[in-house]
């Protein structure tokens, strides 16, 4: 081992059935610096850190710690903390209901007896030296999302740590807390904590990493310095391919004529629902492609929900092509072609122990009937048609949907949807959490299936994204529309202005 | 990247995919149960042709027992598996709602008289009116779980704790005995058929639920909604009530199960009919290899489980335990079937097994 290396890990072996998840991937963290883990959904990124915290046991390969003469062998995620290795991971693993304090030290005090007075003060230095801004005793689920990762990583930094692990810690934060966690990671590395960072998003690698390993399909592509590496570069080594296909689709000029004689697909008149969100009003045609913008909570995600009958509707009217419908519930919804990808994938989208097959045909074996189930043959048929048309990676049809990385599991569940052959397909954040080259895919396939005549609603937190794919913006603020964007005012700067309250439209 | 490998040889891949098959728990465990009375006593095994009290012609032995005995159970398994996978959770008044059905039934043939001459109502009313008592029964506990979303266990507990007592009370705490012969083919023999019929309304049962599975939805409903409720209602389902239905079922499943546990006594004692049957109805279903927090299910690795179940008490009361230390012999014995099925156990079995093939060490891809 190198001086100043912290971590080693040498020709690192994995597979599963069918899969060959790792193979011969070298990592090397040094002491005190940022190092950020980038590849595809698949490409082996949590598989190389389950390795390393003894989640998984490897096949082949050594790990090298610093200190330690030999190869060490890493069991358990106990054994990789006892070595200094933490992990903090995208969903917090604290208990809400407990206080800061007690979440901070849980399960590490001496003793039968715990003097609760030194505790806090204890988690009171902890905090404060780190800068995080939160009282010892509160309740944890009181705090923002952000706080509580800070807290997550507290406790583990405060456990002699050496190596930080961080699995996708900013998927949930906004722009403010991404920066209050940055600063948090800046302060450790100062203080000489090696930080394996996990994320998808670009400007934050180069915001706060020091170096960036690229994984593609199980394999290592290279270490990198993030000075020499222009984002243009790692996303084509990420992806294995040159990047014309991102600019392709940036050039696709927006332009929808709407034919005013043709009532709209879906009109909604005063819809208001249980979940809090004011009464607003939505309409969209065939073969439009419009989209909520809004920040986190400003009530898009409610919206689509109230479209689809997932909560509680209170009042408003409902038409679907000029004619009066009434959507109490998804199955009314589904019955007038309207599909719905819901936002949160592992809660609401999947059904974890179900086969691929079964997820993708669930929707419209439900619509179908209770007493006409599809056939084996036909069932197969339709799996084997979108795991081909949509490129699933999936060991068979008959594997259970959970064992999926989750871009191939939100392409089942788009799948799922697009069997139904919806006449109106509500797309909430189909691109969280999924690598660039699917992301692409699926803003190309909206593109498609609306100049087919699909009507689609997109929502993405990436405005960007949204500026590729909708003709047509409707902007949130505290939960109610506050306006309405298209044509020339589709630019970035118009919509960041109307969300904040600034724009014409308010 | 690549799918299936199809250069594994037929052979070990068939023992591949038995490894990973639910059935293949309850089928070990019947192997080793039956391996295990080979060596103590092949005699178990041995099947007579004999004639019965009544002058028919009937099958004794122990094999024959186990059919005959299991089949309450195995009816109830197919119930208690849909509730399981639908609710995360188990019926325990099974037993309790047994003497219910049980006394409604005796209550609807005997009328007011408890010892009556002839029958006051046919068979068929009586059993339709207890297999409505049963599933209203079951719509009760189902209610309570589903729409007032109290944990199943929780929530059977009071008809666990109630039932003998309502069923008492439906014959005024009196012990009615029906004395026509032909009720008590149901629980025994139909004179010139040597198989005793519990068997065949269990195997009745099962043809049922098979052409139900094949033919509804309600193995994918109740394992989707076992699995993600939220996620099945988002996508057009009802998981309220496919839990209510699951507990309806399993009450109809009680009502066949009372109907043959009367007919063996052509009588009734409340406190002692169908005890404990839960419990064994519960193991059937953790022994089939399904998950008891709910979700995917073997319907057939849990009536198997059930008959395994059979084959153990039978088995114990052969060695001559006695009833009262019944119990915790079959304790060990679940104990250690249980151990041998949990899924540690058998990947670590299934790793021993590829072990002993080094060429597959690498597993899946070419």
């Amino acid at each position: 081992m190198q001086e100043g290396t912290v971590l080693e890990m040498r020709n690192i072996y994995k597979y599963f059935p069918g899969v060959k998840a790792l193979q011969d991937v070298d990592f090397t963290l040094c002491e005190g610096e940022i190092h950020a883990l980038m590849g595809e959904n698949g490409a082996g990124k949590s598989t190389l850190i389950k390795v390393l915290t003894g989640v998984y046991s490897k096949d082949s390969g050594e790990v090298f710690l610093k200190g330690r003469e030999k190869a060490v062998n890493i069991k358990s995620p106990q054994d990789a903390q006892k070595l200094g290795i933490s992990t903090v991971y995208q969903e917090i693993t604290l208990c809400p209901n407990l206080t800061v304090a007690e979440n901070l030290y849980i399960g590490r005090t001496k003793g039968i007896f715990i003097n609760w007075k030194i505790v806090v003060r204890d988690a009171f230095n902890l905090l404060q030296s780190l800068g995080i801004p939160a009282d010892p005793n509160q309740q944890l689920s009181s705090c923002s999302i952000a706080v509580q990762q800070m807290v997550a990583i507290a406790r583990a930094v405060d456990m002699e740590c050496k190596v930080l692990i961080l699995d996708e810690p900013t998927s949930s934060l906004d722009d403010h807390e991404v920066a209050k966690l940055f600063a948090l990671m800046r302060e450790l590395k100062a203080k000489g904590v090696s930080i394996v960072f996990v994320t998808h998003f670009l400007e934050q690698v180069y915001e706060v990493c020091d170096k960036i390993t690229v994984l593609r399909d199980g394999k290592l592509v290279g270490e990198y310095s993030v000075k020499e590496l222009p984002r243009v570069q790692l996303v084509s080594k990420m992806l294995g391919k040159d990047l014309d296909d991102l600019s392709d689709i940036k050039s696709d000029s927006l332009k929808y004529e709407a034919d005013e004689n043709i009532p709209p697909v879906f009109e909604a008149e005063k819809l208001v629902s249980a979940s809090g969100i004011k009464p607003f009003d939505f309409s969209i045609r065939k073969g439009e492609v419009n989209g909520f913008t809004g920040l986190l909570g400003s009530g898009r995600s409610e919206c689509v929900r109230a479209i689809f009958g997932a909560d509680k509707i209170l009042g408003g009217k409902v038409k679907i092509n000029g004619r009066e419908v009434k959507i109490s519930k998804p199955i009314d919804a589904m019955k007038n072609g309207i599909g719905y990808l819901p936002e949160d994938r592992k809660a609401d989208g999947i059904i974890g122990d179900l086969s691929v097959r079964e997820n993708i045909i669930l929707a419209l074996q439900v619509k179908k009937g209770f007493f006409k189930p599809f056939t084996k043959a036909q069932a197969n048929a339709f799996a084997d048609e979108y795991i081909k048309l949509l490129g699933i990676k999936t060991a068979s049809a008959d594997t259970p949907i959970k064992s999926l990385s989750g871009g191939n599991q939100q392409k089942v569940i788009l799948a799922r949807w697009l069997l139904t052959n919806p006449e109106y397909l509500i797309l909430d954040e189909p691109t969280r959490g999924i690598d660039v080259g699917t992301k692409i895919d699926i803003q190309k396939l909206v593109l498609k299936l609306a100049s087919e005549g699909m009507s689609i609603t997109f929502i993405s937190s990436e405005i960007d994204e949204m500026l590729r794919t909708c003709s047509r913006l409707i902007v949130m603020r505290d939960r109610k529309t506050v306006g309405e964007l298209d044509g020339e005012d589709l630019t970035q700067n118009m919509i960041m202005n109307t969300i904040a309250g600034g724009g014409n439209n308010v | 990247m690549k799918t299936q490998n199809h250069t594994l040889n037929k052979g070990t891949d068939f023992i591949k995919t038995l490894f990973k098959k639910q059935i293949f728990i309850p089928i070990v465990a019947l192997l080793l149960l039956s391996i295990f009375n080979l060596i103590v006593d092949p005699s178990f095994f041995k099947v007579t042709y004999g004639l019965n009290s009544n002058g028919d012609p009937v099958l004794s032995g122990y094999l024959m027992t186990i059919l005959d005995y299991g089949s309450e159970l195995a009816i109830l398994a197919i119930g208690m598996t849909l509730v399981t996978a639908a609710s995360g959770g188990q019926d325990i008044s099974v037993g309790a709602a047994i003497a219910i059905s049980g006394s409604v039934v005796l209550r609807v043939l005997c009328g007011t008289d408890s010892r009556p001459e002839t029958l006051q109502a046919p068979i068929i009313v009586a059993f339709l009116v207890s297999c409505v008592v049963a599933m209203l029964f079951g719509a009760f506990n189902g209610t309570l779980v589903a729409y007032f979303k109290i944990q199943p266990m929780v929530a059977t507990l009071i008809l666990f704790t109630a039932g003998r007592s309502i069923a008492a009370w439906i014959n005024n705490n009196e012990l009615p005995i029906v004395s026509d012969p032909v009720f008590s083919y149901f629980g025994g023999f139909i004179p010139g058929l040597p198989i005793p019929t519990p068997f065949f309304i269990a195997v009745v049962c099962m043809i049922i639920i098979a052409l139900v599975l094949k033919f509804t939805n309600l193995g994918l409903y109740s394992q989707a909604v076992g699995i993600n409720s939220k996620s099945s209602q988002l996508n057009g389902l009802n998981p309220a009530f496919m839990k209510f239905i699951s507990f309806v079922i399993l009450g109809l499943c009680v009502a066949v199960a009372g109907f043959i546990k009367v007919s063996r006594l052509s009588s009734i004692n409340y406190s002692v009919i169908a005890k404990d049957i839960e419990m064994d109805a519960i193991l059937a279903v953790a022994l089939g290899g399904n998950s008891l927090s709910g979700g995917k299910f073997s319907m057939s690795a849990s009536i198997l489980g059930a008959y395994v179940i059979q084959f153990l008490t039978t088995t114990l009361y052969k060695m001559e335990v006695q009833s009262e230390a019944l119990s915790a012999y079959k304790a060990v014995v679940v104990i250690i079937l249980v151990v041998i099925s949990a899924p540690v156990v058998r990947e670590k079995l299934s790793k021993l097994f590829k072990k002993l093939r080094p060429q597959q060490a690498v597993g899946g891809e070419d």
